[in-house]
């Protein structure tokens, strides 16, 4: 348990490490072959306050759009005495808990910090869940919001946004030739304009890559984490078994709303090049990693 | 040269010292830090314990509506009840709260007989409520004896170690354990 936590973490830190390294070569290459170096920061701003509204009220916005109702004590008492209680083993204030009126089962934490966290849980997953299997999913969500996942892959959709961003004006400013003074054509060399259009073409589906796995070490370390709080990791891998054979998809979440749920709620076309494309690890190596600990 | 030599020499060894200075008040600050978390996570542990305290008269009451004559368990809730408000030492108390999940143990085993009284809806909340509170106090004591382990591992490491005696700052004992809750359960009818 312990070892699956501590390389999990390493793992994210390395990505996002990548992550910045990649943007700090992307704009080195935008400032040496074009004249507006000083689009970078722009570039940077711009990614930052196209999230920031997401990121503030992403706690409002999911559950509007999820159509979702807060719990209360009489009607879901179990619920609620198992999220305190896990809020408890994790040392942070009780998440609000909410319940969307859908037969799939499925579970998200959003919210930007644990003061502000919020659980979601559909109706579903209360009825076809034992109450270890449902300690484990909360588990895992406690852990997301305790370690400030939420903040993390906005973070990162930020990171994404900017290499996009900066690839985009890169590409658009060789294809017009507008950036490309005459001062530099003379002085700069070929081969760093054949580097960095390909580095402009490739970059956003490098940063696509690097988000995606960035969120699936997150998903395996809240799956560590949370099995550390239950201290019983078969809990969960029975709640994802169970969660995953179910085959109806959640009609609440849609493609914006999709990488925030325990199992991804979008039952889509599986395939060779899934496993690199989803925001989730496949669920297999998810329980086999639970049962080993 | 030598000047410079030496200046250079001079700013190095400030740059250490500097550097040093800050690692030390980081430890210290950790180890506040964890220390202030684990006097926090006991009281929590005393929040549950309160709660559960207060739940019971409720559930007796409504036990004693169906299975008045069982007063044999109730004699035993009570007990464990009066033993918790008397502890004085860590110990006893302790055993106190051991001794009131006994006699809760016993009340629910007791209500299962009683098939009007289990349909009854505010027996069936409080049976959720005082389930509820006894994972909670379980949780909360999962918590601080994780908080004691991050605080003990610091303390004892190098170089907090130097800095922890100095300070005041002690290794903390883990929650507990009731000896008697070790043995073999014995299971009588």
């Amino acid at each position: 348990m312990y070892e699956q936590i501590g390389s999990n973490i390493w793992r994210s830190r390395g990505l996002i490490a990548f992550f910045l390294a990649l943007i700090i070569g992307l704009g080195y290459l935008f400032a040496k072959t074009t004249d507006y170096p000083e689009i970078l920061p722009i570039a940077v701003i711009f990614a930052i306050l196209s999230s920031i509204g997401s990121y503030y009220y992403s706690d409002r916005i999911v559950l509007a759009m999820s159509r979702a109702r807060p719990a209360t004590r009489e009607e879901h008492a179990h619920l609620v005495n198992s999220v305190e209680g896990l809020a408890l083993a994790a040392g942070i204030p009780a998440p609000r808990i909410y319940v969307i009126d859908d037969s799939a089962p499925n579970a998200f934490a959003t919210g930007r910090d644990p003061n502000r966290a919020v659980i979601c849980v559909t109706t579903g997953l209360l009825e076809k869940l034992n109450r270890l299997e449902l300690e484990g999913v909360i588990g895992h969500e406690m852990a997301h919001i305790r370690d400030y996942d939420i903040r993390l892959v906005t973070l990162v959709a930020v990171l994404a946004g900017t290499a996009v961003l900066i690839s985009d004006w890169l590409l658009r400013s060789m294809w017009w030739g507008s950036g490309v003074s005459r001062r530099r054509r003379t002085g700069g060399s070929p081969i760093v304009l054949l580097v960095a259009i390909v580095a402009a073409i490739l970059a956003p589906l490098a940063a696509t890559l690097i988000q995606l796995a960035i969120s699936r070490s997150r998903e395996y370390l809240a799956d560590a984490q949370g099995a550390m709080l239950t201290r019983y990791p078969d809990g969960l891998a029975d709640a994802l078994e169970k969660i995953a054979a179910d085959t109806e998809p959640l009609e609440a979440a849609n493609k914006a709303t999709a990488h925030m749920y325990i199992v991804n709620p979008l039952k889509d076309i599986g395939g060779p090049l899934n496993a690199l494309f989803s925001t989730h690890p496949p669920i297999e190596e998810r329980v086999r990693r639970l049962h080993a600990m | 040269m030598v000047p410079i030599i030496s200046t250079f020499v001079l700013a190095v060894v400030l740059g250490i010292v500097v550097i040093f200075l800050f690692w030390i008040v980081y430890l210290y600050n950790r180890m506040v830090t964890l220390r202030n978390r684990i006097n926090n996570a006991w009281s929590q542990i005393d929040v549950q314990i309160r709660r559960r305290y207060d739940l019971i008269p409720n559930l007796v009451e409504t036990v004693k509506g169906y299975a008045a004559h069982e007063k044999e368990v109730f004699q035993k809730v009570t007990e464990a009840r009066a033993a918790m408000a008397s502890a004085t030492t860590v110990a006893e108390q302790a055993q106190a709260q051991n001794q009131i999940t006994q006699a809760l143990k016993s009340l629910f085993a007791v209500a299962e007989a009683y098939p009007q009284l289990k349909a009854n809806e505010n027996f069936m909340m409080l049976q959720e409520e005082l389930s509820g509170t006894e994972s909670k106090i379980a949780y909360a004591r999962q918590f601080y004896n994780d908080t004691v382990m991050a605080y003990n591992t610091l303390i004892q490491s190098f170089p907090a170690k130097m800095l922890a005696p100095p300070f005041g700052f002690m290794e903390r004992e883990y929650f507990p354990m009731d000896e008697s809750a070790r043995e073999p359960v014995k299971v009588q009818f």
